[in-house]
């Protein structure tokens, strides 16, 4: 086990790790518990859209995916919140012309797209430097705004309307965790791909309420769950030469299904 | 003492083009407990909400503390009629009711602000379940909470929606006892279905079906009441301490 350390797209790996474990473990935790799965779903099919864009103008795809999936998420939670387009509908909507859209640009892009299936399904083991240290910088802004606005966050997602009467202002900070979101859609691109992406918006969190009650645990533990989780199936798939991104996934949902049983038969604290 | 904190003039609101208020007059006034009663669907939510702001008017003026609502609302407490969560929400007792001491971005909670929740919880006879998960309480404790929450603001005003609906009976004279005691310190704006206890308990009372029919001492509100209803009523007064009219003949 050891000796695969020495290889640098190995560390480079279990580094992208730890940066996917964090994002997801901190958002996700905030993806499930107010229940925006779908819409966040929708927020990363459309990056797709920035990956295509970006191959199109010859630039890194992942710094066009930054602002396209922002975007992409204030226009989503813009139009959910006027009545006269249901929320599911406008989720819809994106999601497909998001992926539309990147469909078009990488056809209108000059040569082949070498590395569009990474894009797609993720690939942990071929993740650059570069892109490991625009993951950190996305983390660290991630962790700095949740640190500011934890009480706001966590008071929109149990009670909306009282939120509001007590004076949080909270469409803007509704729009500001779906741009969190859209950053750590960013960050998990490389790993798990687009397609995938939700199960580690998920799957963590989901296995981690199981177990506490309380949202800064609940944070905590989404991420060493998402840590842990990431890198058995790295080492999977390295042992049994599996996809990567969809070896991750399924070891997630195993994970899951292990925990909602052991939980059944012996109830946590 | 006798400071109006709440005025509506002339509002009117609209649902799809439907009238669900018009011509609304309505002033509230310090240290008075107000019973709103009338139909189901007669717009007294909605009264509640124009008062919060969470509701723009189409027409007409609000004031509340002499502010626009947005900015008034934050010395009143507030009782939702339905509080939509999640049963499993990773939050306890004392956090949901600490949540109504929120006093804007980059605050954090104080100590005072953790000595008010402590004390609301106390007031509703909550405390010993302050680490509980909220999701693990009967109907009634958790209404309780709610009512915690809307306390720990230490409001001027404060507007219950339903607070009675899931309260055991052997609850509810505490609880309007507890409202008695509250009025010595802000006013309390109570929608209610329950005419028989409102009418013991409440100082004035306004009788809502989209228009306001009455609003003035409840005696001749309740002679009003027909007119709201649009149909005979029996006020049956049970469980408080007496029957409060006679019955009405056809």
């Amino acid at each position: 086990m050891m000796e695969i350390l020495q290889y640098e797209f190995m560390r480079n790996a279990l580094m992208a790790a730890v940066l996917v474990g964090i994002a997801c473990g901190i958002v996700g935790t905030y993806v499930v518990i107010k229940r925006i799965v779908f819409i966040s779903g929708g927020i990363s099919h459309a990056a797709f859209g920035g990956i295509g864009l970006g191959y199109l103008l010859g630039i890194d795809p992942i710094l066009v995916a930054i602002p396209f999936s922002i975007l992409s998420a204030l226009s989503i939670g813009i139009i959910s919140k006027k009545a006269k387009v249901s929320e599911d509908t406008a989720i819809g909507i994106l999601w497909s012309g998001g992926m539309a859209l990147g469909i078009i640009f990488i056809g209108l892009s000059p040569g082949y797209a070498p590395d569009l299936f990474s894009y797609l399904f993720g690939s942990i083991l071929t993740v650059p430097s570069f892109d490991l240290g625009m993951m950190l910088i996305l983390d660290v802004i991630i962790i700095l705004t949740v640190l500011l606005f934890y009480r706001e966050f966590s008071a929109i997602s149990f009670d909306e309307e009282f939120s509001t009467v007590v004076g949080v202002p909270t469409k803007i900070l509704y729009l500001l965790l779906l741009c969190l979101v859209a950053l750590s859609v960013v960050v998990l691109i490389r790993v798990v791909g687009v397609i995938l992406v939700i199960a580690l918006l998920t799957i963590p969190a989901a296995i981690g309420r199981q177990f506490t009650y309380e949202i800064k645990k609940l944070m905590l533990l989404s991420i060493f769950i998402g840590i842990t989780l990431t890198v058995i199936g790295l080492w999977l798939s390295y042992l049994l030469d599996l996809a990567s991104g969809a070896t991750i996934v399924l070891v997630l949902g195993t994970a899951f299904l292990l925990s909602s049983f052991a939980k059944r038969i012996r109830p946590v604290f | 003492m006798n400071e109006e904190i709440v005025s509506l003039k002339n509002i009117e609101v609209y649902l799809n083009d439907s009238p669900v208020l018009e011509d609304i007059n309505l002033s509230i006034k310090q240290n008075i407990l107000l019973g709103i009663i009338g139909p189901n669907g007669g717009g007294k939510t909605t009264l509640l909400k124009v008062i919060l702001g969470l509701i723009k008017p189409d027409k007409g003026e609000v004031r509340v503390f002499g502010m626009s609502p947005e900015e008034g609302r934050r010395f009143i407490g507030y009782l939702p009629q339905y509080t939509f969560f999640d049963l499993n929400f990773p939050i306890s007792v004392f956090d949901v009711v600490l949540m109504g001491r929120y006093k804007g971005v980059f605050k954090n909670y104080s100590e005072e602000d953790r000595k008010a929740a402590t004390n609301a919880l106390k007031t509703v006879d909550m405390l010993e379940f302050r680490d509980r998960q909220i999701g693990r309480l009967s109907g009634g404790q958790l209404q309780r909470v709610f009512i915690a929450r809307a306390l720990a603001r230490e409001p001027r005003l404060l507007l219950l929606d339903e607070p009675t609906a899931s309260i055991d009976p052997e609850m509810q004279k505490s609880f309007y006892e507890l409202l008695s005691e509250l009025k010595k310190r802000m006013a309390i704006v109570l929608v209610t279905h329950d005419i028989g206890v409102v009418s013991v308990y409440v100082d004035e009372m306004a009788c809502l079906n989209r228009r306001l029919f009455y609003h003035g001492s409840k005696e001749i509100a309740l002679r009003e009441l027909e007119k709201v209803y649009q149909c005979p009523i029996e006020l049956i007064a049970h469980g408080t301490p007496h029957r409060v009219l006679r019955r009405h003949t056809e």
